[in-house]
């Protein structure tokens, strides 16, 4: 008896340790390794993207605005630079607006603006990071990514959302910021960002984003849907991502004056 | 009969394509707007048809294309319908309207269409397509800053360069604030005898084709272009049969070449641009005419820069440098007003987005340090819904001669309010 309660402990101990190296494995893993994959995860998911993206902007008495586009990316290096083409269907006022962006790692974007109504190519300003994408509670930066090194990172703890084992970080702004703390909650296995919360300089949470809906699209795990609240205005909105391809080689020429003026029809349909 | 011809253009256009096409292939859009602007005092112009109201419209604009799928072949016709309060008028206005044809390496579009060049904030260098004038000052949205030019376009793509040609057969001059609506500064107001003469049609006269290309490559981070264009002045020189006790005066558009180029790239923490154009007076080189402008270099730099918060400001420098002054000094009438050899201006444009950019607040300013002169543009809009828009705004003249770009329309500042319900 006492030799199999003794065998029954030691098995206990051995697979508590065994368990626990397993988990020191994956705490290999820094709060910045996280925070990079993550990044990589979300911003740099396949070599190029074709997406058909719904914007729900939602105001506290419910009022709707709708802002619909398809969305062209090219990656040029995994984690640097990157090209954006967007063409809006939707709201008619700024329908065949087209909008492009050269994104660098270490400057400033380039970004240009059609404007069909008077056929005019316009390069805009591109210093405003925390101004809002369209109108909705998305940043540029919330849209395009910001670099792993602006942030110190903490791993705080590992819990489940939901059913899914999650890294919490920690994100503390370097210098100036639109927030001042950010907590994320990232999948374990896929890296994609979860859940986040921003703090502003009242330390008080004022800005919540949430995966709503996650596919597996060639083998991409991709968030489908996704909601960033301001909890502060009761302002939100909500993303939907209604067709998304990966790797359809999209052609350098695409980011081009020439397709601001006259969008590929046979990319934006 | 014009009206009639856009009219029919347009139903036929509906006609055959509506029912060939699919929800994709072609769009259907539009809006109803009304836009009215008031002068703020009293003193209004001779010939005001309506006391103090500068523009008095509703208007319905219908947009459609049709580009098929698989097709290189579209079409793109856009026309406005208004009933204008001033002239009492229900009247058609053909916007834009064209047959687009792409292929890999070039693409041509025929018809009228909108062009807008140059890197300038409403200063036009290179950019010496029609503009109407009046309608921006007073107060109507700035797509109607710009007049469709009847032409033909032909885009050719490569890596090296690419190109933008066009070709106008018809002359469009632009539309500067009128009698009636405006006061204006008049050298000879005494002598009632006018006369305009508008160049015939390249089909006319082939002579009178109007030409202007672009060149334009992305390098380097740098947007470039270079232009050149020939055709005419797009506002009015003067003939007289004698300038200091003149009897009949006619209105001609001078001849006209333009050179120029532009860059933009993003520096200083912002956009930076750059543009320059040299004016060749073709009818006057000598500088001797008083009727006509002589030869300038026109240039300007720009500045833009985006703060957090949806907020943006721009400035901009720019210059009209006179040669031949000398010429020009010797030989203007005591009636025109003097121009000094370098004409200057100095533009300012500040916007702030506020409630999610539903909340638009700006502010675009002229000032001549030369012709102390400004207009100031401050703008209030506002997006009720995706759908409605109400704007609210005013055109503020001041100057201290009255023979000055903007103060010979310093008694016709106004205050303007459009709605506009898009669909």
């Amino acid at each position: 008896m006492r030799a199999i309660k003794t065998f029954f402990v030691v098995s206990l101990f051995l697979l508590t340790s065994l368990c626990q190296g397993l988990s020191f494995a994956k705490d290999e893993f820094s709060a910045n390794d996280i925070i990079t994959r993550s990044r990589l995860a979300f911003y740099y998911a396949g070599d190029d993207e074709k997406a058909r993206v719904t914007m729900e902007l939602i105001n506290k008495a419910g009022q709707k605005r709708i802002r619909e586009l398809t969305m062209l990316r090219k990656d040029y290096e995994e984690g640097g630079e990157q090209k954006y083409f967007s063409y809006f269907h939707q709201p008619s006022d700024v329908k065949d607006t087209t909008f492009m962006a050269y994104k660098y790692p270490d400057r400033d974007d380039d970004r240009w603006l059609f404007i069909p109504a008077i056929n005019l190519v316009k390069r805009i300003a591109a210093n405003d990071k925390y101004s809002s994408f369209v109108g909705s509670d998305f940043t540029y930066e919330d849209v395009s990514g910001r670099k792993p090194e602006e942030d110190i990172h903490t791993l705080l703890r590992k819990e489940k959302l939901g059913e899914k084992s999650c890294f919490v970080i920690e994100s503390i702004p370097k210098g100036s910021s639109e927030y001042t703390k950010r907590i994320s909650w990232i999948d374990e296995t896929n890296f994609l960002p979860l859940k986040e919360e921003f703090y502003d300089k009242q330390k008080e949470l004022y800005r919540q984003f949430e995966a709503q809906e996650i596919k597996d699209i060639n083998g991409i795990m991709t968030i489908t849907k996704r909601l960033m609240r301001n909890v502060k205005t009761g302002h939100r909105t909500e993303v939907t991502f209604e067709t998304v391809e990966y790797n359809v080689g999209i052609g350098d020429d695409i980011f081009s004056e020439r397709y601001l003026r006259r969008p590929p029809l046979e990319w934006i349909r | 009969m014009d009206k009639m011809k856009a009219l029919s253009l347009i139903v036929t256009t509906l006609l055959i394509f509506v029912p060939m096409a699919n929800a994709s292939e072609l769009s259907l859009h539009g809006f109803l707007q009304t836009n009215y602007s008031v002068r703020v005092n009293e003193d209004n112009p001779q010939g005001a048809k309506e006391g103090n109201l500068i523009l008095g419209e509703e208007r319905a604009q219908l947009k459609a294309s049709f580009y098929p799928q698989k097709s290189k072949i579209g079409v793109f016709v856009k026309s406005d319908f208004y009933h204008d309060w001033v002239e009492e008028d229900w009247t058609f206005d053909f916007r834009e309207g064209y047959l687009d044809l792409a292929e890999d390496k070039f693409g041509l579009r025929v018809g009228r269409q909108i062009y807008t060049w140059g890197v300038g904030d409403l200063l036009f260098i290179n950019d010496t397509f029609p503009k109407d004038w009046e309608a921006f000052y007073s107060g109507r949205p700035l797509e109607y800053l710009k007049i469709g030019a009847d032409s033909l376009k032909l885009d050719i793509y490569s890596d090296i360069v690419s190109a933008e040609a066009v070709v106008m057969p018809f002359f469009e001059p632009d539309d500067l604030p009128s009698v009636g609506r405006f006061h204006f500064f008049d050298p000879y107001p005494n002598t009632p005898n006018r006369e305009l003469e508008k160049p015939d049609s390249a089909f006319e006269k082939f002579g009178n084709m109007e030409y202007a290309l672009r060149l334009y490559r992305y390098i380097g981070d740098f947007d470039v272009s270079a232009y050149a264009y020939k055709g005419f002045f797009r506002s009015p020189g003067m003939k007289a049969d004698n300038f200091n006790s003149p009897t009949t005066i006619s209105s001609f558009y001078p001849e006209l070449a333009v050179y120029g180029l532009s860059a933009q790239r993003s520096a200083l923490n912002g956009v930076v641009s750059a543009e320059y154009g040299y004016y060749d007076s073709l009818d006057d080189r000598s500088g001797k005419d008083p009727g006509i402008n002589n030869s300038q270099s026109r240039f300007l730099v720009g500045y833009q820069k985006a703060f957090p918060d949806d907020f943006t400001v721009g400035i901009q420098y720019y210059g009209e440098l006179m040669y031949k002054y000398s010429q020009y000094e010797d030989n203007l009438p005591s009636a025109f007003a003097e121009r000094k050899q370098l004409h200057q201006y100095i533009t300012l444009r500040i916007t702030k987005l506020l409630k999610y950019q539903t909340l638009k607040l700006s502010l675009f300013t002229f000032y001549s340090p030369d012709e102390k002169d400004s207009l100031m543009t401050p703008e209030v809009s506002y997006n009720f819904t995706d759908n409605l828009l109400g704007a609210i705004g005013m055109n503020i003249f001041t100057g201290a001669e009255d023979n000055t770009t903007f103060g010979q329309h310093k008694k016709d500042s106004n205050i303007y309010v459009t709605v506009r319900y898009s669909f």
